[in-house]
Order: structure tokens, then sequence, then C-alpha cells
């Protein structure tokens, strides 16, 4: 299971780039992705996944 | 060098009729005011957001490194965005560290009033550090005369001090809204802290413990605080004289009380549920009840997280991704311009003072007096060099027995109206203007003349290109006069 994230909902502030544990979010073009490979909720990383909890705008990092 | 930037640059032999004057407010007098150490006011006497002397001869310039945020603030939301708008939080264009150095040299090189470069967000300013910190690395390398600047919410602060001691960044800002959780618990919605969001109260204790200790920390450490606060009607305003006794005591140099913006259009929590914003007698009211505090900061515009020229006009547009040279034709910083008007103030400030030496003598036979309320338009330089028409901002200044003080300013939003100089659209600056007796105007149209005539706000263009000071003193002389011979 991997997280995603609804672009059109999105500041594009960046906070989940650096908090993602697992390098899994990057640019592409003018938006952020998250590469479902590399995600794994933050398992064995965190209680809860980080890109959601600082994500300024609610149900926008949500389960893919 | 571009005439057009040098504000105050002689034009007129009108200035020498200035007169009697008093001399300016806050940080403002003679170097160093009596009650600030030397090496303070080196600090902030070229800083337009620390002085507000120097707010009328420098520049500053805000880049777009911090997007990201570790709090949500009630009054935030960083996804509005109006080229217009000028509020903390907006941002047009955000900017990699290297993007920022390139916009920053080639903002230097064309605004030589430029002294202070700030990361302001429009997140927090500490939050993305390694980016942050890059970002400054680059400018300083580069720009070494140019002042470091930062502003944040605080929750990160100590752990940077040795950060911010190694870049030399002298001067940071926290935005501290309250002491107590019970108030902050209803301004912020969440923290996110140690890999968690917090919300309700114990997010409000964990903002206000790190603010506190960073505070400390930052003071002990010898940099230069200053402390915003957001006045928020009915939640923190009758809280905020605690909150100015709390950082004078941890070692703040400057509060600064600045009013809540709340706007449905802007998408804010406080803006949906209708919580207003201060009107500008209550945010003076706060304000005097705070004086004798930590010092106050009243010239303060709430500038853009993009902004860049003088407070109070904003030339960020000018300095879009898509105006900038490119890389192969950019070219190298320039220092010379910048020292040419550094010295060209210099001057220009002992000209002021002595302009404007003797003036609070001449309110001081008014004591009795009621105190006036003076607006005046300016585009800096300390004179009345605006034409009425032409004020995105009036700055206002009291009068009383004791002598004349900046005290704030108020917007003119014109660009939001579409048009001018028709009666109708008057009346937003009428409203804006609540409380004023006289505006200063280089000049001034008839309609809006008479427009604001029949508010009871009278327009006069007898001081124009006349240092601010001695003006007011001279109206308010006239005006008590006056008075006094009719009654």
């Amino acid at each position: 299971m991997a997280y995603k994230i609804i672009a059109s909902q999105c500041t594009v502030c960046g906070a989940y780039e650096f908090e993602c544990p697992n390098k899994a979010i990057a640019m592409k073009g003018e938006i952020y992705i998250i590469k479902a490979d590399k995600c794994t909720q933050c398992e064995g990383f965190f209680d809860i996944p980080q890109c959601a909890a600082v994500c300024p705008v609610d149900g926008t990092c949500v389960p893919a | 060098m571009n005439q057009q930037v040098i504000p105050f640059q002689a034009r007129s032999g009108k200035a020498g009729k200035a007169g009697k004057g008093c001399s300016g407010c806050g940080p403002s007098e003679d170097p160093p005011p009596s009650d600030m150490p030397r090496a303070v006011w080196d600090k902030i006497q070229d800083h337009p957001c620390y002085s507000e002397e120097a707010h009328h001869y420098f520049a500053r310039i805000h880049v777009a490194v911090a997007p990201a945020c570790n709090i949500q603030c009630n009054y935030c939301n960083r996804k509005y965005d109006c080229a217009n708008e000028s509020r903390p939080g907006v941002v047009s264009e955000r900017l990699t560290p290297e993007e920022a150095l390139h916009k920053v040299i080639a903002v230097a090189n064309a605004v030589p009033q430029l002294s202070v470069v700030g990361i302001a967000g429009p997140g927090d300013g500490l939050y993305d550090f390694r980016r942050i910190f890059a970002t400054f690395r680059l400018i300083a390398q580069a720009l070494p005369d140019l002042k470091l600047c930062l502003s944040t919410n605080g929750l990160t602060v100590s752990d940077h001090i040795d950060d911010i001691l190694d870049l030399n960044i002298d001067h940071v800002t926290i935005t501290i809204n309250a002491l107590d959780a019970e108030i902050a618990e209803r301004l912020y919605a969440w923290v996110f802290f140690c890999t968690r969001r917090w919300t309700g109260r114990e997010a409000a204790r964990i903002l206000l413990d790190r603010q506190m200790e960073g505070l400390e920390r930052l003071t002990e450490a010898g940099v230069l605080v200053k402390v915003n606060s957001v006045l928020v009607p009915s939640i923190n305003d009758r809280h905020l004289p605690e909150v100015n006794a709390a950082v004078k005591r941890r070692g703040a140099f400057l509060h600064n009380v600045m009013p809540l913006i709340s706007n449905p259009a802007h998408g804010t929590r406080f803006g949906l549920t209708g919580q207003r914003g201060p009107t500008p007698m209550e945010l003076k009211a706060v304000q005097d009840t705070l004086a004798g505090g930590a010092r106050l900061m009243r010239h303060c515009r709430q500038c853009r997280a993009d902004a860049v020229g003088l407070l109070g006009e904003d030339r960020g547009q000018e300095f879009t991704r898509e105006h900038l040279p490119s890389a192969a034709d950019a070219l190298p910083p320039d220092p010379v311009a910048r020292a040419a008007y550094r010295v060209l103030v210099e001057e220009e400030r002992q000209i002021r003072r002595k302009a404007s030496a003797g003036a609070d003598q001449a309110c001081h036979s008014l004591t009795a007096a009621t105190p006036l309320l003076v607006a005046v338009c300016t585009k800096g330089g300390g004179r009345i060099n605006q034409h009425f028409g032409h004020a995105r901002e009036f700055q206002v200044f009291e009068a009383d027995g004791q002598g004349v003080r900046f005290i704030g300013h108020r917007r003119a939003d014109h660009y939001c109206q579409g048009g001018w100089g028709k009666d109708e659209n008057l009346d937003p600056i009428i409203t804006a203007l609540a409380g004023i007796a006289v505006v200063l105007a280089a000049k001034v149209g008839e309609g809006p003349r008479a427009a604001l005539a029949r508010a009871g706000i009278r327009v006069l263009e007898t001081h124009a290109l006349e240092y601010i000071e001695p003006s007011v003193a001279a109206v308010f002389a006239a005006e008590r006069n006056t008075f006094r011979v009719s009654a």
C-alpha cells in the first residue's frame, strides 16, 4: 500500500519531501508525486504517514 | 544611478523652509537613542523593519524559498495568492536557493536602497532549514554588505542557534500571539512536532514553550529579536500587554502588534468563520496600552513573503522570474551604487535632523491642546512628496503637547477598487482615514479634496516636499491656535 497526492489540492509547499523517511516524494514537472514502490505509509518508521500529518490541506495526501 | 529610485534627492529649495520641527519617533533620534547601546544602533540603523527612521530610506527583499510550514495558524492560507495582496504567507513564485541568489543580485543592482535580505516564508522561515541556510550562505558570499533577516513561528528556532550565529543573521522575528495555551489554542489548528500532528491545547503548549525557549536563547546569544503579535479582537486583544511584558523580560528588542487580516475570500479559518480584524483605532488603542513595555514597532506593513522595495511600496512584480536577466546576461553583484546611496542617506539624515530640531518645543506650548492625527502621503525620504491619488497608504502621525510621533499607517488599496478620482470610490479611503483630521499631500485633485472635506477631513498641499514631522507640528500649532481664537 502506498499514499498518493491529490494534485489539484496541493499547495506544492514541499514539506512532505523532506519529512518522508523513504525519500518517496519528488517533483515531477510542476507537481509532487509519491513513488508507490518506495512508499511504506511510514510503517516501521512512524505511527502515522508523515506526508498526511504535515500537509496543510486536509485530504490531499491519502491512501492510493 | 537611477534618479527615480532616490526619493529624496534635492529637487527643490523648499526643504530648508521646513523650519522648526521635532524629531521623529522610536529608534530615530540622533544616534544612538539614549536607551539603546551603540552596538544595537549600528545593527538597526539601516534596517527598515527595525528602525522607523530607516524605513524612509532603506529597502528590503524577501526571498520566497520557504514554502513549507510546521504549524497551521487560523489566519493563514498559503494557497491564496493575489499579486496585489500584501500580507504575510502570500507569494507568487517559489524560488530555489540559486534562483533566490540570482534575484537578489538583480534587485541589489537595480535598487541601491537595498539593505536587507529576509526569508519570511511563505511558510516558516526555519522549517526547511537546509534550503534556507543554503540560500543565506550563497547571498552572504556574493553580497556581504546586505543584512540577513529571518522570520519564524519559533517552533524550531532553539535547534538552530548555532547556524543563525554562524551565518551572522542579526535579526530574527518570532511571531508570538499568546502566552496562555487556552488563548493560543484558538489561534492555531495544529502543530507538527516530533513526527506527529498535535492539536488543541497540547499543540498550543508545545508551540508556546518552544517560542519562549527560542526567544531566550537568541537574545542570550546577542541576536536582535523582534516579536510579532497578530491582534485578534476578542481572542488576544486584552492578553497582549502580558505578551509584551513577557517578551520584553526575555530580551525582545521590538514588539510589533499587527492587525488580523481577515476576509472570507482568503480561505483562512478566521476568514471563513467571520472572525473580524481590528479597526485602525482599535489597533492604536492596544498599541497605546503597550507604551512603556518592549519598544513598539508601528511602521510594519505586513508585507508579502516575496516583497521588494521600501516598506509600503512593493516592487515585487518588477522582479518576477520573467523579468530577471537570463543566467548568461546576469551582471555580477555591484556594491558601488549601494555604497554611494548610503553616503547620501547619511548626509540627508543629518540635514533632516537639523531641519527637524526644535519643533517638539513648538508643540510644548500647546500642552493642553487635544492631540491631532495627521495622515501623510510620502514616497520616502521623510518628506511629503506624493500625490494624494497615487498613495497606496497613508503614514499617520500624532501631534500633541509632547511633540510629533509616527503612530502607524492606513492602507488605501486603491488598486483593488477599479478606478480613482470619483467620489463613490473614495468611501473606502474615508473609512480608512477614520479619526484623521488633516491629510498632507504633495498634490490633490479637486474631487477628492471636496469629498474628504464633506467627511470632515482637510487635505492640504501647503507643505508639499517638506519634511514630515516639522510640517505636522506646524499644522498642529496652526490648527489648535485657530481653535483658541475662534473659541
